[in-house]
């Protein structure tokens, strides 16, 4: 097996991913896309972890997990308020930040 | 090899398909789903390389905890469970257009830096086992791990401040 | 391979070394634990913690003495050691002899207190010890005493201590009294362990606490919106100088400590050594510079500073003038072979530093003029000075920086305390044109004290701030004026000389509005109407305001002023107590004794002095290891020495004949009705320029943050178009002025079109920048993944 076969797996989810994040309207799909980046880069871990005969990619990668358990808890969190508020998770309308 | 390549290439075809559906059907529900599907096949791809340890990982923490968090997420959300009309913003031919020259740089450099590198050209293809990843989480990189588990208390923490009614 | 060495430096020096050099770690273990037991039962205390607060800093402040002086028998044993000299160490003996009294042993410790030594052997001593380990890097924890550290440890344990004592009379009665003094002990903790890190690691966590101590401090009295908005303003232009930082030390980790090692020396020997390479540390220095100009308030993210003046007086003298704010400037001086290789210090005549350091001290310098709030006036200076001593690390002359360091600390935080008494016998007011003058009659103690913090500052010969001036002058080597300079910074040596001059008049005039002349309290707006105080201030500068919030009888809840509220209504000013004046008079003793501790060895000779006598500060401060540069040191110069001394005086009689004027019109009037700055347009728009700082504030908050801040969508929105605009309109508004000051010598047209040019150019400009700011997130997502992969593709390109 080829590294760059892993290495442009990930780079072609974690371009989907980013479409994602950029193109979605509604916040839990935009957290999906999230996953899907956080994903592309744990199969980069893994990857070069192998590549290197070391164990400390497949750690990062374990780190990486955990982290995105909570990144999912609080995104989750923040979407639900948003909706409270708003009754919408329609980002567009999400525009306090407007100039 | 010839058998894990032509599985690689099936499972990264089937992730590649369900991703894009992921980012671009209509029916949120449908999303979850296939985000299930790519998913797996990240957790396929991890046992493929050796990494059965976060393979399985994968497929608990993942698929067992976090899809259901999206699936929650939707229902508390009373998102239509259907086909949505306006699921994406206008400027998606943008978003596209970044994602493509983002993909293009990517793929680029990484040919570039790694040409035909086999994974098992420095590692002689012995996987890494079970006990060296958690040696070396105990060992080298306890003081991360503890951190680790700190930010996950700060999370749940965190999001019940912020998700609780007044 | 940290740890080894410092086993190894232990060992050497253990023999020769005192205890307290070796156990650095009490310095800011003391205070830690006075902060945390003042939190914990400072309130049950009969003195409400600030009694533990003061017994710590008094054990810090003697331990930091008794630093001093082994610090100097080491350096002196080390030179014994190595045959240099005999002399120096019977000239140190002779000075202890001679400075018998209290204060002045204060001074022989302090000479002795830093330093490093030449030709001998690393005098360092360093004790580490891991703290922990990821992936085979240690993350150690530890301090590295020198020369410069011992001498910092003096000035931060005397102005901490003195801070204390006068503090609690100041803010008496303070609802948050306990808090106050908990916060004091922390940050005087963090400052220490700031000086004393030997490890980067340790360095910026230090560096971010004592930023956090700074934001609780200015936010003391948060009721008020403006003190909670200068604490956040505070802390959030520190963030931006922070960023600059992280990736400094990230990549002098990767480049000096080879992916290995966060050790300072093992860094610094590394560059001295020549094993890194010059584009690394060049873009390593260029990211550290940015966490100076935020830390150390120099141009242009000087602008919290003046702001940080909204929290009490002492923390003013504390942190914003004596301590926090040179953590910059130590933090330069501790990687100083980074800047001097990186920047190519030695035989240039320009460099960023230098520069940054000298528009900082210009800009503030002149910014000093404009204000009416004493305080102001002061940070303004301090920004001004940080300046200097920035120009002076800029240019080479780092003893000369640290120098100044050491002195500027103690007149500035004479003056900043000497405000505060001021404006404790003034209804709390800060305002010099409606609620001073005359004060000498009233309040001799800090009107002595005050004077000759000002004549320091300004630079009056035999004060100390004129020895560290000139050094500096005479550092830069600019004109031929000087011999032994690292570099010939012309413009450098221009811009430190015009400084001076502006320094001394602007003091002048702080000096004069405050104490000579009539008391005009009495009639002050401010008593009168309380709220309505600030209505008819046509030359109120923008934030002007800032400090007159406590003198409105609403905020007698406060409960510092409440004491005195029966001289607020009215009564004459009087002399503070003893608790305010004792620290004055030390630190007015400690501005003039000063002095001593560098006297020029040129100068000297002049006068006799044993030559054991000069340069004690460079003897003991700087570092002479293998971790330092191979630095020159400037000649005192006596041209350079008359040439600022008279730059100076004109200013200040400049500044004297108008005041005289002014009152032998009227004696209540603070300035010329009909002056200058009314009369010609190009002057009024001078001075427009300055009252609003250079607009930097309305950039900041009106285009860059206005334009992307958060959670006040309609408010923004509608500040955005008012402040943009008005930004915008005024800039065109005040080229109107000027330019009808040019009206009659001037085509009309030509000038019209390019005001009106320049107008419609900015609001162009504006208008397009505001289009990008949709407010959606996710627009702002895709043009940063799109800038980052235009950025990745140029690396993956070029490089």
């Amino acid at each position: 097996m080829w590294l760059n076969q892993f290495l442009i797996l990930g780079a072609l989810l974690f371009c989907i991913g980013v479409y994602g994040v950029l193109a979605r309207r509604n916040g839990v799909m935009v957290l999906m896309s999230i996953e899907l980046i956080l994903n592309s880069v744990n199969i980069n871990l893994v990857a070069f972890g192998a590549f290197n005969g070391t164990p400390v990619g497949q750690v990062f990668a374990l780190f990486v997990i955990a982290v995105a358990a909570a990144e999912v808890g609080v995104g989750l969190a923040i979407v639900l308020l948003i909706y409270r508020n708003r009754t919408s998770i329609d980002l567009d309308a999400a525009d306090l930040l407007k100039g | 090899m010839v058998a894990q390549n032509i599985f690689f290439g099936i499972i990264a075809f089937v992730m590649v398909v369900a991703a894009l559906r992921v980012v671009t059907t209509k029916n949120i529900v449908h999303a979850a789903l296939y985000l299930v599907i790519v998913l797996a096949g990240v957790a396929a791809q991890f046992i493929l390389t050796g990494a059965e340890f976060v393979g399985v990982t994968q497929i608990l923490v993942y698929i067992g905890a976090v899809v259901v968090l999206f699936l929650f997420g939707i229902m508390l959300t009373r998102a239509r469970i259907g086909r949505e009309v306006e699921v994406d913003n206008e400027k998606r031919w943008l978003a596209g257009l970044v994602a493509l020259v983002l993909f293009a740089v990517m793929s680029f450099a990484l040919v570039d830096a790694f040409e035909d590198s086999r994974i098992e050209s420095v590692s002689g293809g012995t996987p890494q086992l079970t006990s060296e990843v958690s040696d070396a989480i105990f060992k080298d990189y306890l003081i991360p791990f503890e951190a680790a588990s700190f930010l996950l208390l700060a999370a749940l923490i965190g999001a019940i401040v912020v998700a609780r009614r007044e | 391979m940290l740890a080894a060495e410092a086993v190894e430096a232990v060992q050497v020096t253990a023999e020769n070394v005192g205890w307290f050099l070796r156990n650095a770690w009490i310095f800011p273990a003391i205070p830690a634990l006075s902060f945390l037991l003042i939190i914990l039962f400072g309130k049950r205390l009969p003195k409400k913690g600030a009694e533990i607060g003061i017994t710590a800093l008094s054990v810090v402040f003697a331990c930091a003495l008794v630093a001093g002086a082994q610090w100097i028998s080491h350096v002196n044993a080390a030179d014994a050691a190595h045959g240099t000299t005999t002399e120096e160490h019977g000239g140190h003996h002779g000075s202890e002899k001679s400075l018998g009294s209290l204060g002045r042993g204060v001074a022989a410790a302090a000479e002795g207190k830093d330093a490093k030594h030449a030709g001998a052997e690393p005098v360092e001593t360093i004790w580490g010890e891991n703290w922990w380990t990821i992936g085979g890097i240690e993350f150690s924890v530890g301090t590295l005493v020198d020369g410069m550290a011992v001498m910092m440890l003096f000035v931060v344990g005397l102005i901490s201590l003195l801070v204390h004592v006068f503090s609690t009379d100041y803010v008496h009665g303070d609802v948050r009294y306990t808090h106050y003094f908990a916060f004091l002990s922390l940050f005087t903790a963090s400052m220490l362990l700031l000086v004393l890190a030997n490890n980067l690691v340790m360095f910026i966590t230090a560096w971010e606490l004592v930023g956090v101590c700074s934001f609780a401090l200015i936010g003391h009295w948060w009721e008020e919106k403006k003190n909670s908005d200068a604490a956040l303003k505070a802390f959030l232009t520190n963030r931006v100088g922070d960023m600059g930082l992280l990736v400094g030390m990230i990549a002098l980790f990767f480049t000096a400590g080879g992916g290995k090692t966060f050790g300072i020396l093992d860094i610094n020997r590394a560059v001295v050594g020549g094993t890194v390479s010059q584009t690394a540390l060049t873009v390593a220095a260029l990211c550290l510079i940015a966490a100076v100009m935020s830390k150390s308030g120099q141009f242009f993210l000087h602008t919290w500073l003046p702001d940080a003046m909204a929290g009490p007086t002492p923390v003013s003298a504390l942190i914003h003038a004596a301590t926090m704010v040179v953590a910059g400037v130590y933090m330069v001086g501790r990687l100083y072979p980074v800047f001097f290789q990186g920047l190519d210090v030695a035989g240039s005549s320009f460099n960023v530093l230098a520069l940054v350091g000298g528009l900082t001290t210009l800009v503030g310098g002149s910014l000093a003029f404009v204000q009416r709030d004493i305080k102001k006036v002061l940070a303004y200076s301090t920004v001004s000075q940080l300046g200097y001593m920035v120009m002076a690390l800029g240019v080479g002359a780092w003893t000369a920086a640290m120098f100044h360091l050491f002195t500027h600390a103690f007149f500035k935080a004479c003056l900043f305390l000497g405000s505060g008494s001021v404006s404790h016998a003034c209804n709390h007011s800060f305002d010099m044109k409606y609620d001073m003058g005359g004060l000498r009659k009233y309040m001799p103690k800090t009107h002595a004290t005050f004077l000759v913090g000002t004549l320091a500052l300004a630079g009056l010969p035999l004060l100390s701030g004129f020895w560290s001036k000139d050094e500096i002058l005479a550092g830069t080597g600019g004109l031929g004026l000087s011999t032994g300079a690292n570099g010939t910074y012309h413009v450098m040596l221009i811009m430190g000389l015009a400084t001076g001059g502006m320094t001394a008049a602007y003091m002048t005039r702080c000096y004069w509005l405050t104490f000579m002349g009539e008391w005009r309290g009495a009639n002050s707006p401010n008593a009168h109407h309380g709220h309505g105080g600030h209505g008819g201030h046509d030359d109120h500068g923008h934030d002007a305001h800032a400090a007159h919030g406590h003198d409105d009888h609403g905020h007698d809840s406060h409960g510092h002023d409440a004491h005195d509220a029966h001289d607020a209504h009215g009564g004459l000013p009087h002399e503070s107590g003893t608790r305010i004046t004792t620290p004055l008079l030390i630190l007015a003793v400690m501005a003039f004794l000063a002095t001593f501790t560098n006297i020029p060895g040129k100068f000297s000779s002049y006068l006799g002095i044993p030559e054991s006598w000069t340069l004690r500060f460079e003897h003991y401060v700087e570092p002479r290891a293998d971790y330092f540069p191979k630095i020159s040191h400037a000649e005192f110069s006596p041209a350079l020495a008359v040439l600022s001394m008279v730059i100076a005086a004109v200013c200040a009689g400049a500044a004297i004949a108008y005041y005289r004027k002014v009152q032998s019109i009227d004696p209540l009037a603070t300035e010329i009705a009909d002056g200058p700055t009314t009369r010609i347009p190009l002057a009024r728009a001078a001075y427009r320029v300055l009252e609003n700082k250079f607009y930097l504030d309305h950039l900041y908050t009106g285009i860059i943050a206005g334009a992307t801040k958060g959670p006040l969508a309609r408010a923004t929105d509608r500040f955005n178009q008012q402040v943009l605009d008005g930004v915008v309109n005024g800039a065109a508004s005040v080229s109107r002025v000027a330019a009808g000051g040019l009206y009659t010598y001037v085509d009309q047209q030509v000038v019209d079109g390019v005001v009106n040019a320049s107008g419609a150019g900015a609001s162009e400009a504006g208008g397009v920048l505001r289009k990008l700011q949709t407010g959606r997130i996710q627009a702002y997502a895709g043009l940063m993944f799109a800038a980052a992969a235009v950025l990745a593709g140029i690396f993956v390109l070029v490089i």
